[in-house]
């Protein structure tokens, strides 16, 4: 038992906080561009797993790693266009046309699987890439440094994220969309160009979400990989209030629950193992409970756009 | 000159023979308006006649269905709001499009190209909104968050909006209508400078006394149709007053009113508006068994929210109502209903029917619990429908049948089964509110038939209505009602459309402004 409490431990805890962290960053920082606009895409979980799937078959043959993460945002563009088509051209009601998304990337991409694959194969995914010197840091330096590129892009789209809405005329046109969208389309904004925009942007990291899991973490593919983490990322967005750095706050939260429960099994704590698994899920509810602003959200969300109404 | 922003100048915009339809109704039948730099050209109208309609194709929210815009004789044809205000032309809606989460700088800054590129320059929008809050004297923080602005400081971002677009020509749709009255005097000082700058300026208004002070020239307005120019020198109160609410009037027949016993008497009340502002202000009215009491007034008067404040939708802040002496100021709405009130509500899709229930469903809104049409939690459904089919055949309404949703009927049959099921309560007090308010000839002729019928039965009736024909057929005493207060009580013998027309224009019989805008 004192093992738990051992720096070893604990410096292993957190690398798989930071690596699990990953999905959670894409995933949740890209729906908070598309929830900013007014859209909220529910299937966020859908798009991870399709391209989660086309990430890792294209590994799978080419042995290309590149390739398999740009046809992964190009799976994600594709669902978040339908997306767009669906709910912001065709106007239908938000949460039904997400969770038709989900269905569907759950559906093809298990479909896909059996059909191309059939059976548990591994691929060889991104390998950590040391950073030489700061690597060298005691106890932080190996932690924090020696991970796979995705991971440094995951904790650098913050920043960029947060740079662009807050500091560019394209931010403050996404938010305006979802604050007022009758306000922007008075001085010439298209609304409905916005939001496209942003529901492709926050598809197109759900889909390097979908890659990070099948080529950067686990290297496989199985049936429902993401074990619902497309809705956990949604859900972060309403705990981080909207904000890229709260997102981040939130993904480390949750990926550290996760972590410390695979390395409490790992360990051979004396614990029952579905009883540790839950922990993530029940501290969404938790928090989500417990910590939503609705002062933050956006007054437009998940409401369709008609003009002329006012 | 030497102003903080590009102007994109325009002299003369002309709208000629502008025809705009909407389903059933023609919003603009052929008219011609023009505004030049340097002016302040008034659109007066009642409510309906067209004037944010024309205004709306000046700025490119609606496609007019014929005729043609020239912008200083070039024809110009704008397909959306940034195709107008790239050609110089501004609109203050009477409804804000500013995002309240957002700063002034932000909300000025929005949709318009940066100095930076695709980064902000807030810093140096900033510098210009300072400037021109300076140059033209409107008072504007751009750090403030638009949330916290009261209602004349964000019509000031507005305008500011407007400025830093390049607006030469700014169109205000009833600017006034939500101001307190130091707000429009402000407002009235922003207006004349921007005038003196060589602006011109499209104000929309009812309100005579503010048209008068303001103008270079007024055109009027009425039902779609132009009813003329006058320039601000020669203007003649009481030829504006006849252009805009003169009609036809019909041949009075005087009916013996001897007036019945007070039914509901309502002392002092005091409404506030959805704005939180004051839209009631100190009303006293009685109401008689057996009368139609009219009351009269443009519509955004307090009208509304005094009929909401009497049925027990909306929660008067002080004065009384008294129901046949019992106090039920702060009754609840059903405990009003069965103490014999009945509304018929001005938004009838809103607040008198649900959409998709269907016509029988809709004649059971409220009665549903009766004794008679329910047993326990079952509901008798042959009595309810025996009943439906009654009022349907009683009333008249064209329905294929009592399962049809409402929704597919017309505006006058789903009137009809909202009277149907009001008046088969058998109320004492009715509170009609615009009855027949777009709603077809024949089917306002039958309204009217049973709001009589209903007043010879000995009911009180309050009709709140903006058409003087309604009032002056079927009333026995006419009330005006003007930025919430009453204005004037009348026997429908003892006034005219002439009298009536100057008091809901904030006027006395003599042209004189009669009280300041808003509550005090």
């Amino acid at each position: 038992m004192r093992d738990i409490f051992s720096f070893n431990v604990l410096a292993g805890v957190l690398q798989t906080m930071l690596s699990l962290a990953t999905p959670f960053l894409f995933a949740a920082v890209g729906e908070t561009f598309s929830q900013l606009s007014g859209v909220v895409n529910l299937g966020v979980d859908g798009i991870m797993l399709l391209s989660a799937f086309f990430a890792f078959y294209t590994v799978l043959l080419t042995g290309n790693i590149w390739l398999g993460l740009l046809v992964a945002i190009i799976v994600g563009l594709l669902m978040g266009l339908l997306m767009s088509v669906v709910s912001v051209t065709f106007k239908a009601q938000q949460g039904i046309s997400g969770i038709g998304l989900q269905i569907l990337g759950l559906g093809l991409s298990s479909l896909l699987f059996k059909v191309l694959v059939g059976t548990v194969r591994t691929v060889s995914g991104f390998r950590r890439m040391r950073i030489p010197l700061l690597a060298d840091i005691p106890f932080l330096g190996p932690i924090l440094f020696n991970n796979t590129v995705l991971v440094y892009a995951a904790f650098l789209l913050v920043p960029v994220s947060w740079f662009i809405l807050e500091r560019t005329t394209l931010g403050l046109k996404i938010k305006a969309v979802g604050q007022n969208p009758s306000a922007a389309d008075s001085v010439g904004i298209s609304v409905n160009g916005i939001r496209y925009l942003s529901v492709c942007i926050g598809s197109a990291l759900a889909g390097v979400a979908g890659a990070s899991i099948s080529i950067s973490i686990s290297n496989l593919f199985q049936d429902n990989i993401t074990a619902g983490q497309g809705f956990i990322a949604v859900a972060l967005v309403y705990f981080g209030g909207w904000s890229p750095i709260g997102v981040m706050g939130g993904a480390l939260l949750f990926s550290f629950a996760t972590s410390a429960q695979i390395w409490l099994q790992v360990l051979g704590v004396d614990i029952p193992a579905s009883l540790a698994v839950m922990i993530p899920y029940i501290l969404t509810i938790v928090v989500l409970t417990v910590s939503v602003n609705r002062g933050k959200q956006p007054a437009a969300l998940n409401k369709q756009f008609f003009r002329g109404e006012n | 000159m030497n102003s903080a922003v590009e102007r994109v100048h325009i002299s003369h915009v002309e709208m000629k023979e502008i025809v705009k339809t909407f389903p059933g109704v023609m919003a603009c039948n052929h008219i011609d308006f023009d505004i030049r730099s340097g002016e302040v050209h008034s659109l007066l109208g009642e409510n309906g006649a067209g004037k944010s309609t024309l205004m709306k194709m000046l700025y490119g929210m609606l496609r007019p269905d014929g005729g043609e815009i020239l912008l200083d004789g070039r024809r110009a044809v704008f397909h959306s709001p940034a195709d107008a205000i790239s050609a110089g032309i501004g609109m203050i809606h009477q409804h804000f499009m500013l995002v309240p989460t957002m700063t002034v700088a932000q909300n000025v800054a929005l949709g318009q190209p940066s100095s930076r590129g695709f980064m902000l320059d807030l810093d140096v929008v900033s510098d210009k909104i300072r400037k021109l809050s300076a140059e033209y004297g409107l008072r504007v923080n751009p750090d403030d968050l638009v949330s916290y602005l009261s209602v004349g400081e964000q019509q000031r971002v507005e305008i500011i909006k407007a400025l830093y677009l390049g607006a030469s020509i700014i169109i205000l749709d009833e600017p006034t209508a939500v101001l307190t009255p130091q707000e429009v005097d402000d407002l009235f000082v922003v207006l004349r400078n921007l005038v003196a700058e060589g602006h011109g300026l499209v104000f929309i208004s009812h309100k005579l006394h503010e048209v008068t002070t303001l103008s270079t020239r007024v055109s009027v307005l009425r039902d779609g149709h132009f009813m003329g120019t006058r320039d601000a020198s020669c203007l003649d109160r009481d030829e504006l007053v006849r252009m805009m609410v003169g009609r036809e009037l019909k041949e009075i027949t005087p009916r013996g009113y001897s007036g019945g016993a007070e039914r509901l008497k309502v002392r002092d009340l005091h409404v506030q508006g959805d704005r939180g502002t004051e839209v009631v202000c100190g009303v006293t009215i009685d109401l008689h068994a057996g009368e139609i009491l009219g009351i009269a007034g443009v519509a955004g008067n307090g009208q509304r929210e005094l009929a909401e404040a009497l049925i027990g939708v909306r929660v008067p802040t002080s004065g009384t109502i008294l129901l046949e002496d019992a106090d039920i100021t702060t009754a609840k709405l059903n405990n009003r209903i069965n103490a014999g009130m009945a509304m018929i509500p001005e938004e009838r899709m809103q607040d008198g029917a649900i959409k998709d229930f269907s016509v029988q469903e809709n004649v059971f809104l409220h009665d549903h619990s009766d004794p008679e049409f329910s047993a326990g939690i079952f509901l008798r459904f042959k009595k309810m429908e025996a009943h439906a089919r009654r009022l349907i055949q009683d009333f008249k309404v064209k329905t294929p049948n009592l399962d049809t949703p409402i929704r597919n009927l017309s505006g006058g049959n789903i009137q009809k089964v909202i009277m149907a099921r009001e008046l088969s309560r058998k109320p004492s007090v009715l509170i009609a509110s615009q009855p027949t308010r777009g709603v077809d000839i024949g089917a306002s002729e039958y309204i009217r038939e049973r709001l009589l019928l209903q007043r010879d039965n000995g009911t009180a009736v309050l009709l709140i209505s903006e058409d003087l024909d309604e009032l002056f057929s079927l009333s026995d005493r006419i009330a005006v009602m003007y930025e919430g207060r009453i204005m004037g009580l009348f026997n429908r013998e003892d006034t005219d459309v002439q009298t009536l027309g100057f008091l809901m224009a904030g006027l006395d019989p003599k042209g004189e402004s009669l009280v300041g805008p808003g509550c005090e």
